[in-house]
């Protein structure tokens, strides 16, 4: 034992949030227009989500607000156009802006947490493939091909079937087909974690298996998927609005942007275009800013391209 | 295996570790690798064990079968791993983890990886101590500074806090000796610690290492290509030719005297002072390569590469066997052990 006990001195460190402002990340994002832009919209999609049914003038799903009178009116700069419903309404005279206001929130929620669905099961797969390797990584990277083998919407199909439809069947479908992406990068660089030596370090100094994957894997294999989980995101988002356009989607008692687009494709040739298109906007606009932030934190958080 | 225990000079004691007739083998699509084959030695408490050989030599893989963490495909096929009274080759992973880190600790070669680049050094230090004591949050803390002061890291109560890419190599190295001697294991396995450093602090470095073992009673295994380094610190060195003790001994009689020729070869290797003033020797190499470890020529896997080489050599396994006593006249007889047909008998 050493005979002077060295003095420990409390040391003074600036908060997180303050250092985050000072941190090259936020000053490389600050110049990066496409950045700021793509948070911008997903900034603006969140409040819109949150706050939009507050403020947006009815509620399109309560029967007892619509106006079957005021069915099919154009947006508000054309002929006919009431500024009551700035884009238009549709045939049972539900404001298409509440209704795409309305929609977008099932997009973004199914889009999340199809997500957080996916990562969680994918990243668990992953870390045990990589960690564990043999025939149980042989296995799991098996299934992981047999998955990318069939198209989501294939997967929605069978379930649809099997068990009717739901907002819960769609989320299975997209959790189903995108843990892929996530076991495959996990495990990549799991087994590329492992290789060093503090993972080693790790084994010898007793610490459990678990502990090991928890505390020094995981936290070091987790940076590329941000960028994964961001991108895909928009990926959801749009898988979702194609399985809702195809009927397998959502239920009509909780429309997506997708189905509304389904909903106006029937009359889309008839000239009431406006039913369709501006949900397919919002669709398009919301999946360039999720890409676009996607895109920055790949840059920015690829230490290759640093 | 029939070599006897080997008791260190003087010091007639029970070994702490006792490794008898270890076979790990490697069971790949091209056949097996035999890593380690048929290995035996003692490490007295307080000893330095230099363990030497060339790269793929099986070397590291002791220290792993020691840990018991060879991984599929490979796996201790044979023999005893005597260790405080318990056989560690036939311990559950439940008790090898408890003995991991608190009884045996080991260091490895790569300072840049060795360390968590998430962790503070501080975090990284009492993770082992909140694994294997029961020590509050705030004695750990103590300890982890007390110990980052005895490895040499200057400011300890800030340095804790700092992360492994603010150190440079070989303050990374200290740390992770810090690491590995702050649960007083009783064994410590180094694997080439030193191999990855600058040459001016691997002295340092291993000057550190032997007074840290020291101090607190701790036996070293020294793994480690460089026979320099080894024979300044070793009290006995074993010689390990493709998974095979080919000499093992005490570290100057080894130096002095060494009988192999593949020993004999290692030390014509190392670059002597009289090299750098008038290249007056021309530095010797072994002609050849390590063999393909699976595919071993039947006889002294060091036959092909031995000027000694005869007949009988390249149709037999010379076994491991101690010879006349090496006659320095200090102490008891110091026990020197060889495997060759043709042992060199003349000093260099």
């Amino acid at each position: 034992m050493a005979s002077s006990r060295p003095v420990i001195s409390a040391t003074l460190r600036p908060s997180r949030l303050r250092r985050f402002f000072a941190s090259e990340f936020f000053h490389n994002y600050k110049r990066n227009l496409s950045a700021v832009l793509g948070s911008l919209i997903v900034f603006l999609f969140l409040a819109m989500v949150t706050a939009g049914p507050f403020i947006v003038s009815q509620n399109p799903y309560d029967v007892a607000q619509l106006d079957l009178m005021a069915a099919f009116k154009p947006p508000v700069w054309l002929e006919g156009g009431s500024s009551e419903f700035w884009l238009g309404t549709d045939g049972q005279g539900r404001d298409v802006l509440a209704s795409i206001v309305y929609g977008s929130r099932i997009s973004l929620v199914i889009g999340l947490v199809a997500m957080g669905g996916a990562c969680l099961l994918g990243t668990t797969l992953g870390l045990i493939a990589g960690f564990y390797g043999g025939r149980l990584d042989a296995f799991i990277m098996r299934i992981a091909d047999i998955q990318l083998s069939f198209p989501s919407v294939l997967t929605a199909l069978f379930l649809m079937s099997a068990f009717g439809t739901g907002l819960d069947k769609v989320l299975i479908a997209l959790i189903s087909v995108g843990w892929v992406v996530y076991a495959r990068t996990v495990r990549g660089s799991t087994l590329r974690e492992t290789q060093k030596e503090y993972v080693q370090a790790a084994r010898v100094s007793g610490l459990p298996n678990r502990r090991i994957i928890l505390r020094h894997v995981l936290p070091n294999v987790l940076t590329p998927l941000i960028v994964v989980a961001t991108i895909q995101v928009g990926t959801f988002v749009l898988i979702e609005a194609s399985l809702s356009f195809l009927g397998v989607g959502v239920p009509v008692t909780q429309p997506s942007l997708g189905l509304l687009i389904k909903n106006g494709f029937d009359v889309l040739f008839s000239g009431l275009w406006w039913v369709s298109i501006f949900p397919g906007l919002f669709i398009m606009l919301l999946v360039f800013g999720i890409n676009l932030l996607g895109d920055f934190l790949r840059d920015e958080l690829n230490p290759r391209l640093k | 295996m029939t070599e006897s225990s080997m008791p260190r000079p003087g010091n007639v004691t029970t070994p702490l570790l006792s490794v008898k007739g270890l076979r790990t083998w490697f069971h790949t699509f091209g056949g097996i690798v035999k890593a380690v084959d048929g290995v035996s030695f003692d490490v007295a408490p307080g000893e330095i064990m230099g363990l030497v050989g060339e790269s793929g030599g099986g070397k590291s893989m002791i220290g792993f079968s020691i840990m018991g963490l060879i991984d599929p495909p490979g796996r201790v096929e044979a023999g005893s791993i005597e260790f405080g009274g318990r056989d560690l080759a036939r311990l559950g992973e439940d008790e090898m983890r408890s003995i991991r880190g608190k009884e045996i600790a080991m260091i490895f070669q790569d300072p840049m990886t060795a360390l968590n680049p998430l962790y503070t050094i501080g975090n990284q230090i009492e993770e082992t101590l909140a694994l294997h004591t029961t020590l509050s949050a705030r004695e750990r803390r103590e300890k982890a500074i007390e110990m980052l002061h005895k490895v040499g890291i200057p400011q300890p109560e800030q340095r804790l806090h700092h992360y492994p890419h603010q150190f440079s190599g070989g303050m990374r190295q200290r740390v992770v000796i810090a690491i590995a001697m702050i649960a007083r294991p009783r064994l410590l396995i180094a694997d080439e610690p030193t191999t990855a450093l600058d040459v001016t602090i691997q002295a340092q470095l291993l000057r550190l290492m032997r007074q840290q073992v020291e101090e607190s009673g701790t036996s070293l295994i020294l793994i480690t290509h460089d026979l320099a380094a080894v024979s300044q610190m070793a009290d006995t060195i074993v010689v390990l030719y493709c998974g095979r003790i080919v000499e093992r001994g005490p570290a100057g009689d080894i130096i002095a005297r060494p009988r192999h020729p593949y020993t004999r070869g290692l030390i014509d290797s190392i670059p002597h002072e009289t090299d750098i003033d008038g290249a007056k020797r021309r530095l010797s190499q072994i002609p050849g390569n390590v063999p393909d470890i699976r595919k071993l020529p039947p006889g002294c896997a060091f036959a092909p590469r031995c000027p000694r080489a005869s007949g009988l050599c390249r149709m037999q396994d010379p076994v491991l066997s101690e010879r006349e006593g090496t006659g320095d006249g200090q102490g008891p007889r110091r026990l020197h052990a060889t495997a060759c047909h043709h042992p060199l008998t003349v000093s260099p």
